[in-house]
């Protein structure tokens, strides 16, 4: 409670100095608008941007459930195949070499201007980070929990499902949270590249109608988004990893 | 029919020899104790019956007397305890079974649970339990996995004497006719609970005869306190 208190304290001083530095300063509106206007912006172009921040949502939220469950059988693939390994992790740590935003013209060549590039952005996003905290975790099993199980007449399959894969889910949920922030960002680069929909769609928008106002509220929505997901993914994490840590 | 094991040989672990060449013998149905100093390769010997051999390079041979496989046949309590944080008590208790893909014996279970004193613990994750209770958690688990061939790594050490007395006895009870192999430090436990005790140093395993009367002796008899009083002295000339 004392945090939130002090984190809100924080925001509204930040919010005053910002209004009087745009007084003092005379800066014109389409350079930096006040915080002021950015609220009366945010109030009036509400269903606008609640419309194209839906959209956004939706590109991220898909792209991180695709993306984690890929993650979730990619890493288990690696982990429990000798062949897998071989051929695959050299394959992934050179993907890693190439920056995923680079790939956003692409994948719009690809896939359109629609819904699903900007999910397959997202996907990639967290994908890697995703797989490779969940393969590790996969792989640092503690020695003594596998030689009881298989003292027990486990088998490998068996080992996976009840010793390794929930010995390693903390190691997927910090791959998840830690990739979470980026994918917002995924998306909107996205959208910049060529969408008709999406709040990176209308920041560009509007920038280009010099309406910098509601390029600001866009942001502090996309912002907002962003947190949100982010608490959710903490959560779920912390679920996943309870009494595992 | 519950086998003999015996080794015979000179183990390594990496180019570094740690006991060897010795021999040693655990009887048939018999409970066995090891003792020997920290280091001297107590554990290695437990981890090889296991068939938990990965990394160590043993010269000659051990096994079961009748040839067969070990595996399947051993159940094992390590010296960590080895519970599963994710599951609580009652999880990790049945959790051969579940290994296994087996149904887990509930009944069974909670009779074990209540006889090692932790009948109102079942519901809660290890992390709620002292050292003791996770201990006794341990034994629990070992004594569900109904084996021919029992293997306990300081299986007591973190019980006050009283829970360690009960604990000695009902082992005793629940694993009678299996052959046990059973490390300690404590020569009054040997001399409560073996039927044969076994001496190690870095190069051979001495056999001492057990004091009279069948295992579990009373702890606090007079035969029995005769014994400690000799093995501790032979151990202290030993050191
Ligand atoms: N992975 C390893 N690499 C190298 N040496 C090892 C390894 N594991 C164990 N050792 C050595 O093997 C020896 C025997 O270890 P072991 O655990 O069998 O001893 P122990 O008799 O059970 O001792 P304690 O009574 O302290 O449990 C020790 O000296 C130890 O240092
Ligand atoms: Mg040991």
């Amino acid at each position: 409670m004392r945090t939130i208190g002090r984190s809100l304290a924080l925001i509204a001083f930040f919010l005053l100095l910002w209004e009087g530095l745009v007084i003092v300063a005379g800066l014109p509106r389409f350079i930096l608008p006040p915080p002021s206007l950015v609220a009366q912006t945010l109030w009036f172009s509400r269903s606008l941007i609640a419309e194209h921040a839906l959209i956004t949502g939706a590109e991220v939220l898909i792209g991180l459930v695709l993306g984690a469950a890929l993650g979730f059988f990619f890493a288990i693939l690696l982990a429990t195949s000798r062949t897998a390994r071989a051929i695959l992790r050299p394959a992934l740590v050179f993907s890693q070499t190439v920056p995923v935003f680079a790939l956003a013209p692409i994948l719009t060549l690809w896939l359109g201007y629609g819904l699903w590039s900007k999910v397959a952005m997202a996907l990639l996003i967290i994908f890697f980070p995703v797989t490779s905290a969940f393969y590790d975790a996969l792989m640092r099993t503690p020695e003594g929990w596998i030689g009881l199980a298989r003292v027990m007449g486990a088998n490998r399959g068996r080992i996976l499902w009840h010793v390794r894969i929930p010995a390693a889910l903390p190691g997927f949920a910090s791959g998840l949270r830690l990739a979470t922030v980026y994918a917002p960002i995924g998306a909107i680069i996205g959208e910049w590249v060529g969408a008709s929909r999406g709040l990176g769609y209308l920041m560009l928008l509007a920038n280009g109608r010099a309406k910098i106002d509601l390029m600001f509220a866009a942001l502090i929505v996309l912002a907002i988004l962003t947190l949100l997901l982010h608490a959710a993914v903490d959560r779920f994490g912390r679920w996943l990893s309870q009494g595992r840590i | 029919m519950t086998p003999t094991l015996s080794l015979n040989g000179t183990a390594h672990i990496g180019a570094t020899r740690i006991f060897g060449p010795l021999s040693m013998m655990a009887p048939a149905g018999a409970w066995t104790c090891l003792l020997g100093p920290s280091g001297v390769g107590k554990s290695t010997i437990l981890r090889l019956f296991a068939g938990l051999d990965e990394g160590i390079t043993f010269d000659g041979d051990y096994g079961a007397s009748d040839g067969g496989p070990l595996m399947p046949r051993v159940a094992m309590m390590a010296q960590d305890d080895l519970l599963l944080p994710w599951l609580d008590v009652m999880g990790n208790v049945t959790l051969g079974a579940r290994m296994r893909g087996e149904r887990p014996d509930h009944t069974r279970a909670r009779d074990i649970l209540a006889r090692v004193g932790l009948a109102d613990h079942a519901a809660k994750p290890p992390s709620a339990l002292s050292g003791g209770q996770r201990q006794r958690a341990a034994l629990a688990r070992t004594l569900m996995e109904d084996r021919p061939i029992v293997l306990l790594d300081e299986p007591f050490s973190a019980l006050d004497a009283q829970t360690r007395a009960r604990m000695q006895r009902l082992a005793g009870e629940v694993l009678r006719e299996r052959t046990v192999l059973h490390i300690t430090h404590d020569a009054a436990e040997a001399a409560r609970l073996g039927d044969q005790i076994l001496l190690m140093s870095r190069d051979r395993i001495d056999a001492i005869a057990p004091p009279e009367g069948t295992s579990p002796r009373a702890p606090d008899a007079e035969e029995t306190l005769r014994f400690e009083a000799q093995l501790m002295r032979r151990l202290m000339a030993d050191a």
